[in-house]
């Protein structure tokens, strides 16, 4: 059976309906899965024998400015047994941007979470140590929004003074 | 050098303090390497064997600013960095220098971004700018032989003028 | 005159502190103390910083603080075309910088659904080689004086200005050198560049030798290091701990040969692994990369083809500097790639490739506009730097060091 099936069809006995889409561009399988399932999900895939995509190598978000369901957030996951990164996606709709943190199951997630916090302003639900990673404490904006310019807000960063 | 030269024949020199204690001055400039990010591989590489920075009498790299009169600051400054930059800046002893390493550190360089500080002359004294993006290591130690030009010119009375209880509270 | 003032209002509190009776030694020594190590600090490889908490010299509680040289990659990307893009890429990992700029040009070449011609990707796997040979050798020789080795940051930097007399003459610049170009690399490996690179390879192994000679037989060395740090399999695996340092616990995971890309199925090498995952067998599967490497280069010399080096794709492709002068189809897609960028279909794309410090992973995404729309980078120094608190809790605070010396972070990587 083709790994890419296999993968797909496991996920969709399980979660039916919830599995919003599958696609499948230039060979990387992805999975977009509702939102409050995705705890779920990555439970499955990490303890499913057939399965186990034990690493979580990534989380990231994407933010579509324009769209209704603006965030994205976007988790790669590799499986030794398979050896194939796996590419779970799910659509964020809430305000503020919120969704359930993966740290419980894959620990990796804790930095890679914090870091997606800090740099789209999406809220983790439980997770364990939610502060920001890059910009220093005490910073209002999410630099990786796109309504955030790239030369920064002028004054929201401070100098130390210079000597006369 | 010359000066042996010189001493074998008469055995003295006139001179002056003042070019005596600037000589002895930019001959032992002891650098602080503030290695931030690219540029500091190239800092590492001016002290390697081949370019050799202790031919200039600057090989005493210390990474406690106390012990430095030159702080070559070597890569990207970032905007949480800045603080800490100045803060290493303020517990240099004076008399003290500062180079800029690369285009970063001069004026932001290719970081045209929210986090990085355009040129550090924004927070900080800067006696020479380096170009590049790293400076070669033949690049830092031309920028190192201008420094000791420069401290060549000093008299010894632009820190004598000072109070001692003044220079001592400066450097707290 | 003010801050003259203030300071003597400080001293006055310290004087105070030190009159305070209520305070004795024994209170100082019993309590805990919360030191701040960096980010000015020679062993922690640029700007990381650590406050630990200490119970005498032991570390009870570790916070690594990042973020001290964050320059904002991301978000320049998306302001940015894919070629222009390709400078920033030296910077992230700058001990090794031909690895990244291979590592992104295939990521956008996946994308764009494009391949460069095979001596391109031979000249790609030769110049990764020699930049990983390069990050070892600092990672080595900076590794060795964190734990007061001098000589050996000396002997390694004399390896490496061979190195970088190679990419000087291969790229014009000594270390950041933007090589690679999207279908191919911006110029010829001449044969002066091929026989500098096989001289180099000749005088590498009698000096890897003497290397090991000054290090492996060092008492103090080998027992400064064994058995400290150690990062169980199971461990570096839910860490998401990636290249030497998961290959020293135990994984035997390398993207080379897991997902092999350009031509790395058609070599024969070794992927060194160590069972103990401590300070010293990440020294030693670094000194074993670097003795494949080797092997790798080698036979990368004997079998690079000749051939066209940038891959015939004119809409995707920038074409070469004479033939925009001499010819005006060259300067319409000159001038076309270079306004309006190449318009990749929309979709996203994940590639990673094996670098010095573990994988490093490009994720694009593309809404068919010459600029990226969201570019990741997955950067392993970030990865690796997660397992320091782990690593470091209940070590002595000497330790410290020598761990993060063995896990050789990079901080223009991890906090891009």
């Amino acid at each position: 059976m083709n790994l890419k099936e296999l993968i797909t069809d496991k996920v969709k006995e399980k979660f039916g309906a919830a599995l919003e889409e599958v696609s499948d561009f230039r060979d990387d399988l992805c999975l977009t899965i509702k939102n409050n399932q995705i705890v779920q999900l990555a439970k499955f895939l990490k303890e499913d024998t057939e399965l186990e995509f034990v690493m979580l190598k990534d989380v990231t978000a994407i933010d579509w400015a324009t769209r209704k369901k603006r965030f994205t957030a976007v988790y790669h996951v590799y499986s030794f047994k398979l050896n194939y990164t796996l590419r779970i996606k799910a659509n964020i709709d809430d305000d503020p941007p919120a969704i359930e943190s993966v740290t419980p199951v894959w620990r990796s997630a804790e930095w890679y979470e914090r870091e997606t916090w800090d740099m789209y302003g999406i809220k983790f639900i439980n997770h364990p140590d939610l502060r920001r990673m890059y910009m220093p404490e005490g910073f209002e904006h999410h630099p990786l929004r796109k309504d955030f310019p790239v030369l920064g807000i002028p004054g929201s960063l401070p100098l130390p003074y210079k000597a006369e | 050098m010359g000066l042996e030269a010189k001493l074998t024949q008469d055995g003295f020199i006139t001179t002056t303090i003042d070019s005596v204690i600037a000589w002895a001055r930019k001959s032992s400039v002891w650098p602080m390497p503030m290695g931030i990010s690219c540029c500091a591989i190239e800092m590492i590489a001016a002290a390697d064997p081949k370019y050799d920075i202790a031919r200039f009498g600057s090989e005493v790299m210390r990474f406690t600013p106390r012990q430095c009169d030159l702080m070559i600051v070597a890569g990207t400054v970032t905007y949480k960095m800045a603080q800490v930059v100045r803060r290493i800046y303020d517990q240099m002893p004076d008399p003290k220098w500062v180079i800029a390493m690369g285009a970063c550190t001069s004026s932001g360089g290719m970081y045209r971004s929210y986090n990085v500080v355009q040129g550090i002359d924004q927070f900080l004294p800067v006696d020479v700018y380096t170009a590049g993006c790293p400076p070669r290591p033949e690049n830092l130690l031309n920028a190192l032989m201008t420094i000791q030009e420069k401290i060549g010119k000093t008299k010894a009375r632009d820190y004598q003028n000072r109070s001692l209880k003044e220079l001592e509270l400066s450097q707290i | 005159m003010d801050r003259i003032a203030q300071i003597y209002n400080e001293e006055k509190i310290y004087k105070k502190l030190l009159e305070d009776k209520n305070i004795t030694i024994d209170d100082a020594l019993e309590n805990e103390m919360v030191i701040n190590m960096g980010p000015q600090h020679p062993a922690t490889h640029g700007v990381l910083r650590l406050v630990l908490r200490l119970d005498g010299e032991t570390v009870t509680g570790i916070v690594p603080e990042l973020g001290y040289l964050h320059r904002g990659y991301e978000k320049m990307a998306e302001n940015m075309s894919y070629i222009e893009y390709i400078p920033h890429t030296d910077r992230l990992d700058y001990t090794g910088t031909m690895c990244n700029n291979v590592a992104y040009v295939l990521a956008v070449e996946k994308l764009i659904g494009i391949e460069a011609p095979k001596r391109a990707q031979y000249i790609r796997m030769i110049v990764a080689e020699l930049s990983r040979i390069a990050a070892h050798m600092v990672a080595i020789g900076t590794f060795a004086m964190d734990v007061g080795a001098v000589t050996m940051v000396m002997w390694t930097f004399r390896e490496r200005e061979k190195l970088q007399n190679i990419f000087d003459r291969l790229a014009g610049a000594r270390f950041t050198t933007s090589y690679t170009r999207i279908g191919g690399v911006a110029s010829d490996m001449d044969d002066e560049a091929i026989a500098m690179t096989r001289k180099f390879l000749e005088e590498l192994e009698p000096s890897l030798v003497e290397m090991d000679k000054l290090l492996l037989g060092n008492r103090i060395f080998i027992e400064r290091l064994e058995g400290i740090g150690i990062l169980p399999k199971e461990d570096a695996i839910a860490l998401g701990v990636t290249g030497p340092n998961l290959r020293a616990s135990g994984v035997d995971y390398d993207v080379r040969r897991a997902k092999p890309y350009l031509f790395y199925n058609e070599i024969d090498f070794k992927i060194p692994t160590y069972q103990q995952g401590d300070a010293l067998s990440r020294y030693y599967l670094r000194g074993d990369e670097v003795r494949e490497s080797v092997k790798i280069l080698f036979q990368c010399l004997d079998k690079i083809p000749q051939g066209e080096v940038n891959a015939n794709e004119p809409k995707k492709v920038l074409p070469h500097k004479t033939e925009i002068y001499s010819k005006m189809e060259e300067l319409i897609h000159d001038f076309m790639l270079i306004n309006q960028g190449i318009n990749p279909p929309v979709g996203d794309t994940y590639f990673s490739v094996e670098n010095p410090k573990g994988e490093l992973g490009f994720y694009i995404v593309s809404n068919g506009t010459g600029q990226p729309w969201k570019l990741k980078i997955h950067s392993p120094s970030f990865c690796n730097l997660q397992a320091i608190s782990q690593l470091c809790n209940g070590a002595m605070v000497s330790d410290v060091i020598a761990i993060i010396g063995s896990l050789d972070p990079v901080m223009g990587e991890a906090d891009k």
